[in-house]
């Protein structure tokens, strides 16, 4: 894998630091009074999804990681690890527990997720921004009430709850965002 | 590939910086500072380790000779040379460059306003900025704290009596991701907490304040003098606001001799670190043996002021185009 130097350095970029992929969120560059200049990095550890902070010297280098995002569609979970497949190869990848836990609550056989993979091993999935979900688990619709004050909590198919309007009933199908958590209106099919 | 030329600041905010500008202007009419302008490109170059000049070639048509030429990185020298002249006061707004120099706040070229004043002292320069960017950039008044006094406030140490040792472990505690090997001195480590631990706080309480009094050591081209407690200090100040360094004043070095000595430390320090040797400004040094009148100056970056006024997170977003497009 190539080495970047701290000229390189922007948001995005996929390094190692101490063994684990990590990411740049947003790289300052600060020269502390007329000393010499450095390289403050925001990252984040692509194993952990933890936030972190280092200070590089300018010129120093990094090695990059081998980290590849690759879009994949969700089939199934035998409880260990949840399978996503390649569309195009029908290529099987096995994430674990980890990788998926914050878009758990969001997957739904046949959508197409967002992989990050390091050295072919799913590290991260992310949900697409929208999903459409039915709603399992909710109590009655109230009718006439359009206006979408208050809401009352829905469980949808994947074990999400999100508040929703009164109106809605068990069978509905929402689209959620996934970004916010919150629904955004009922969905078509 | 698409091209994107399309100017990095808002025509709006152009507006606002013509006018900024042309109030920046109104304000030392009023207060009979001379506007000057003095050549950008010049045959010396500041020594400082860490200011790295542009430099190009000028080639008398007719012939294929190469006359070195730096971009200036501020018009001190050239300033001080009208100073020694008997200008009076003077200011200028000028474009400087600085090698290498790029980031959210660093374009290697921009603008910067500097003054000097032979009538003023150092603490009466403070008052000028502080009217200056109250005035013009409505920021609020800035409060003065000694370099020890600050210090003291956030790190509870004495900058003059604490061991070389006490500083370097308090950055390090204070201080994430700090690289392993790190090799500064004293002076290094202080600037490290400036930046990392003081700065920020004082961003956080949204205070703008000038730091006077610095270590001898930090002199630059101040003078230097005792405080009131004996303890060797620089006539120096800085103005911090927003989180950022705003602006550098000097009770400027009047001594030929030592500024040539100062020079001379600094392209030392340069061949250490395998930079090539700057061309020492003889024109400066001359005039000044020639007698540079007892004169405060101060060196603002107007883009940043910019950007706190019209709360942009970026220097280019105040600049017609950024230097990636220019």
């Amino acid at each position: 894998m190539a080495n970047f130097s701290t000229n390189e350095f922007k948001s995005g970029l996929k390094f190692m630091l101490d063994g684990d992929p990590c990411s740049i969120i947003e790289n300052e560059l600060v020269k502390p009074g007329k000393g010499q200049a450095f390289n403050r990095v925001k990252f984040r550890n692509l194993k952990t999804g933890r936030v972190n902070e280092k200070t590089f010297k300018s010129g120093d280098k990094v090695e990059g990681a081998d980290v590849m995002e690759v879009e994949l569609e969700y089939s199934y979970t035998d409880g260990e690890f949840w399978y996503f497949m390649d569309a195009v190869t029908f290529e099987q990848h096995a994430a674990d527990a980890n990788a998926i836990e914050d878009c758990k609550k969001w997957l739904k056989e046949q959508y197409v997720y967002t992989v990050t993979q390091w050295n072919g091993t799913p590290l991260l999935v992310t949900a697409p921004n929208f999903v459409n979900l039915a709603v399992t688990e909710t109590d009655p619709g109230l009718k006439g009430d359009t206006a979408g004050t208050g809401g009352k909590p829905a469980t949808l198919e994947t074990g999400a709850v999100v508040r929703v309007p009164l109106f809605m009933n068990i069978g509905d199908l929402l689209r959620i965002d996934t970004r916010s958590g919150e629904y955004v209106e009922r969905a078509k099919s | 590939m698409k091209i994107d030329w399309q100017p990095s600041a808002s025509v709006e905010t152009l507006k606002r910086r013509a006018q900024l500008l042309a109030d920046v202007r109104l304000f030392f009419a009023e207060h009979e500072v001379l506007e000057v302008e003095t050549p950008v490109l010049s045959s010396a170059a500041p020594t400082a380790p860490y200011l790295d000049s542009f430099q190009t070639d000028f080639i008398p048509l007719g012939s294929q000779d190469k006359h070195t030429f730096y971009l200036q990185t501020s018009p001190e020298f050239a300033m001080k040379r009208l100073l020694a002249a008997g200008s009076g006061s003077i200011y200028q707004i000028a474009k400087v460059f600085r090698n290498g120099e790029s980031g959210r706040q660093h374009s290697p070229e921009f603008t910067m306003l500097e003054w000097y004043r032979p009538e003023l002292t150092l603490f009466q320069l403070m008052d000028e900025v502080n009217d200056l960017v109250q005035q013009v950039f409505n920021l609020p008044a800035a409060l003065r704290f000694s370099y020890r006094g600050i210090f003291e406030l956030f790190c509870k140490f004495n900058v003059f009596n604490c061991s070389d040792d006490e500083i370097r472990s308090f950055a390090i505690k204070r201080i994430i991701g700090l690289p392993e090997d790190l090799e500064v001195k004293r002076d290094g480590w202080l600037e490290l907490i400036m930046s990392y631990v003081i700065e920020p706080r004082l961003a956080a309480m949204n205070m703008s304040v000038f730091i006077y009094d610095f270590p001898a050591s930090q002199a630059q081209l101040a003078k230097v003098t005792q405080d009131n407690s004996g303890n060797k200090v620089a006539k120096r100040f800085e103005l911090y606001a927003g989180g950022m360094e705003l602006a550098n004043g000097y009770d400027e070095l009047l001594d030929a001799e030592e500024l040539r000595q100062r020079f001379e430390d600094d392209n030392q320090q340069r061949e250490l670190q395998n930079k090539p040797r700057m061309p020492i400004d003889e024109n400066l040094l001359a005039a000044m043996e020639s007698g540079l009148p007892q004169c405060t100056g101060v060196a603002l970056g107007l883009d940043r002021l910019m950007m706190l006024m019209l709360n942009k997170q970026n220097i280019n977003a105040v600049k017609t185009f950024k230097f990636e497009q220019s």
